[in-house]
C-alpha cells in the first residue's frame, strides 16, 4: 500500500518558488535586527515575492502534472495559476501597507515576515495532493494570518479581532481534522487520487459516513472562504484588524480556500458530485442573499466589504457548483479578477486614515469626489467592479461565473445569484453616491505614498484593462488548467 | 483486543465534548481547551485507523497534529494575553466591542 519514500533532488526543484518565499520571509526576520528602515524590509520582501514569481513562470512550461514527495506535492498549471495570484496579493498587500503601517504605529518588521509565511502557507495548499500538505498549508497560513489580524497591540479591536479569528479558526481546523481522519479510515489513503481510486474500487460511492468526512472537508473549507453560516468570524475580524489585512485575508485565504476546495471535490470526490452539491447549493444561495442583504445596513465600510466579499464568495461558488473544468475555470478567473478590485477598494479606505482620524465610517467619504476626484474616480471604478458593472473586471468575472452555471443546467441559480447582485448594487453604489452627490462635512486629507499609488495604478488599470478585454486573462486561466 | 468501533466511537464522544464545550461555555479558557479535546479526538481516531490499516499515514499525520497544537496554542495564548492586557476580562460574552 505504502509507497517507498522519494525525496529526491528532482523533487526540490519543484518547491523552488515556496522555498524562495520561505527563504526571504527568514531573511526578513533577521535584516529586521540590523536595518531599521521598514521601507527596505519591504523593498526586499517584494524582490523576494518577484524571484518566486519568476520561477514559477520557468516552471509553467511544465504541461503535465509532475508529482514529488512521495506524491505529497503536485506541481500543475492549476496550482501555478492560484499562486500568481497569491504572489500579486502579496505585493499589492506590501505597497499598500507601507504608510499605513506607521500611521497605525505597529510597524514591525515581522509583518512583511508573516505576510510571506501567509503565502507560502497558501502555495503549499493549492500545490498539495495529500490531505497532510493541505492541513499544514491551511495551518501556516492560518497561524501567520492570526498574529497579523492582531498586530495592533495597544488597540482593542485588533485584539479581538485576532481572538475571534483564532478561536473560530482552530474550530474549522478541528473538522478539517476530523473529515481527513474519517476519509483515512474508509479509504486508507491521504492521497486525493488514491482517495478517488479507492472510493471506487472499495465501492464506498454511495457510503453514509464518507459523506460525512465530505461534510467535515466542506465545513472547514467554508469557515476559511467565508460561507454563510460559517461567517460569523469575518464581519469583526474585517472590521477590527488593520485595513491592509483586511485586505490580504479578504483575497489570499479566500482564494486558498477555493483552490483546495477545487482540487479536493474534483480530484477526490469527483464521482459524488451530487452528494457535494446537495451541500453547496444551499450553501452558495444562503451565502448570496445574506451577503448581500446584511451589507445594506453597514455604516462602517470595512464591514460592508466583508459581508460583501461574503456575497462574492457565493458567487464563486457557482464555477464549482457547475462541477466542469470550465466551471473551476471561471471561479479561478473570478478570483483573480476579485484581488484586483477588493485590494483596490481597500487601498482607497486606507488613504483616508490619518493620525486621529480613522475614515471608516460611509459618512466620512461625503463629497469626496469635490476634495479628490481622482481618489474619488478610482473608488468609483472599483465599487462598479465588485457591482459587476461593465466595463469593469468585475463584469467579466460575474458573467463567466454565470454562464458556466446555466450550461451545467443550474438556471435557477445563476436566476438567484443576478438578484442578489442587483441587490448589491445598492450598497456599493450608496458610496458613490457619498462621495459625488453630498456635501462634504469635514476637511478629509489622503495619506499617499509612491507604493500605494503604484497598488492604486496597477489594480485600476487591471479592473479596466481585464474588463475591456477579457479574453486574454480567460485565455491564460484555460491553458493553466485545461492544459 | 479492542475492536476498532469502540475508538471510533471514544473519538465521536470525545470530539462531540469538544464542540459542545466550545459551543456553549463562557470562558475562553476553556473554550480553547474544548479545541485541543477536539483535536485530541481525532488523534485517538487516526490512530485507530492508523493500526487497524497497518498504514503510517495516519500516525505521521498525529505527530503532525501535535506539533501544529502546540504551536497554535503559543499563538492563542499570546493573543489572549495581549488582549487581557487591554481588556481584563475572558468572559466570550464580554467581549463584544465589534458587532453589528
Amino acid at each position: 500500500m505504502e509507497t517507498a519514500s522519494t525525496i529526491t533532488l528532482a523533487g526540490f526543484r519543484l518547491i523552488i518558488p515556496e522555498l524562495t518565499i520561505i527563504c526571504v520571509a527568514l531573511m526578513l526576520l533577521l535584516l529586521d535586527l540590523i536595518v531599521k528602515k521598514k521601507g527596505v524590509i519591504a523593498a526586499v520582501g517584494i524582490a523576494g515575492t518577484f524571484v518566486a514569481l519568476y520561477g514559477t513562470f520557468k516552471l509553467y512550461g511544465i504541461s503535465e502534472p509532475v508529482t514529488a514527495f512521495s506524491d505529497m506535492f503536485v506541481l500543475d498549471g492549476y496550482g501555478n495559476f492560484f499562486k500568481v495570484i497569491f504572489y500579486l496579493n502579496v505585493i499589492l498587500t506590501i505597497c499598500i501597507s507601507l504608510k499605513y503601517m506607521t500611521v497605525e504605529k505597529a510597524s514591525f518588521g515581522e509583518y512583511y515576515a508573516l505576510l510571506l509565511f501567509a503565502t507560502a502557507g497558501m502555495m503549499f495548499m493549492a500545490s498539495a495532493a495529500d490531505l497532510i500538505v493541505i492541513y499544514l498549508g491551511l495551518e501556516l497560513m492560518a497561524l501567520s494570518t492570526y498574529i497579523l489580524a492582531g498586530l495592533m497591540r495597544k488597540q482593542l479591536r485588533s485584539n479581538e479581532a485576532a481572538l475571534k479569528y483564532f478561536f473560530l479558526g482552530a474550530f474549522s481546523s478541528a473538522f478539517l481534522l476530523y473529515g481527513i481522519s474519517l476519509t483515512y479510515g474508509l479509504t486508507g489513503t491521504t492521497n486525493l487520487k488514491e482517495i478517488a481510486a479507492s472510493l471506487i474500487t472499495l465501492n464506498l460511492a454511495e457510503n453514509p459516513i464518507v459523506f460525512l468526512g465530505l461534510i467535515f472537508l466542506v465545513v472547514s473549507f467554508g469557515f476559511k472562504i467565508a460561507l454563510v453560516p460559517f461567517h460569523m468570524w469575518a464581519p469583526d475580524v474585517y472590521e477590527g484588524a488593520p485595513t491592509s489585512i483586511t485586505a490580504f485575508m479578504s483575497v489570499g485565504p479566500k482564494a486558498a480556500g477555493f483552490a483546495v476546495m477545487g482540487r479536493v471535490l474534483f480530484d477526490a470526490f469527483g464521482g459524488q458530485q451530487v452528494q457535494w452539491n446537495s451541500i453547496l447549493i444551499p450553501l452558495a444561495v444562503i451565502t448570496m442573499a445574506a451577503g448581500s442583504i446584511i451589507a445594506l445596513a453597514q455604516t462602517n465600510i470595512k464591514r460592508m466589504l466583508a459581508y460583501s466579499s461574503i456575497a462574492h464568495a457565493g458567487y464563486m461558488l457557482l464555477g464549482i457548483i457547475a462541477g466542469t473544468p470550465g466551471g473551476l475555470t471561471s471561479t479561478v478567473n473570478y478570483l483573480m479578477i476579485y484581488t484586483f478590485m477588493n485590494i483596490g477598494a481597500f487601498a482607497i479606505i486606507i488613504m483616508l486614515r490619518r493620525e486621529g482620524f480613522q475614515g471608516e465610517n460611509l459618512e466620512d467619504y461625503m463629497g469626496l469626489a469635490k476634495s479628490h476626484p481622482l481618489a474619488s474616480a478610482l473608488m468609483l471604478i472599483f465599487m462598479f467592479s465588485l457591482t459587476g458593472i461593465p466595463p469593469t473586471a468585475g463584469f467579466v468575472g460575474k458573467f463567466y461565473v454565470f454562464l458556466e452555471a446555466i450550461n451545467s443546467g443550474y438556471v435557477y441559480l445563476a436566476v438567484i445569484a443576478v438578484i442578489f447582485s442587483a441587490i448589491s448594487a445598492f450598497f456599493y453604489l450608496r458610496v458613490v453616491m457619498y462621495m459625488y452627490m453630498k456635501d462634504p462635512k469635514q476637511e478629509v486629507v489622503l495619506t499617499t505614498s509612491y507604493s500605494m499609488n503604484f497598488a492604486l495604478a496597477v489594480t485600476a488599470v487591471m479592473v479596466l484593462l481585464i474588463g475591456v478585454f477579457p479574453s486574454f486573462l480567460l485565455n491564460l486561466v484555460r491553458v493553466s488548467i485545461l492544459g | 483486543m479492542v475492536p476498532l468501533s469502540w475508538y471510533i466511537v471514544l473519538s465521536a464522544i470525545v470530539f462531540s465534548i469538544g464542540v459542545f464545550g466550545f459551543l456553549a461555555r463562557r470562558n475562553l479558557i476553556i473554550v480553547f481547551m474544548s479545541v485541543e479535546l477536539m483535536l485530541n479526538s481525532v488523534n485517538i481516531s487516526l490512530v485507530a485507523f492508523s493500526h487497524y490499516l497497518q498504514s503510517m499515514r495516519g500516525q505521521i499525520l498525529v505527530f503532525f497534529i501535535i506539533t501544529v497544537a502546540a504551536a497554535e496554542a503559543a499563538i492563542g495564548l499570546a493573543i489572549l494575553i495581549a488582549f487581557y492586557r487591554n481588556n481584563p476580562t475572558i468572559k466570550v460574552d464580554e467581549i463584544n466591542l465589534l458587532k453589528g
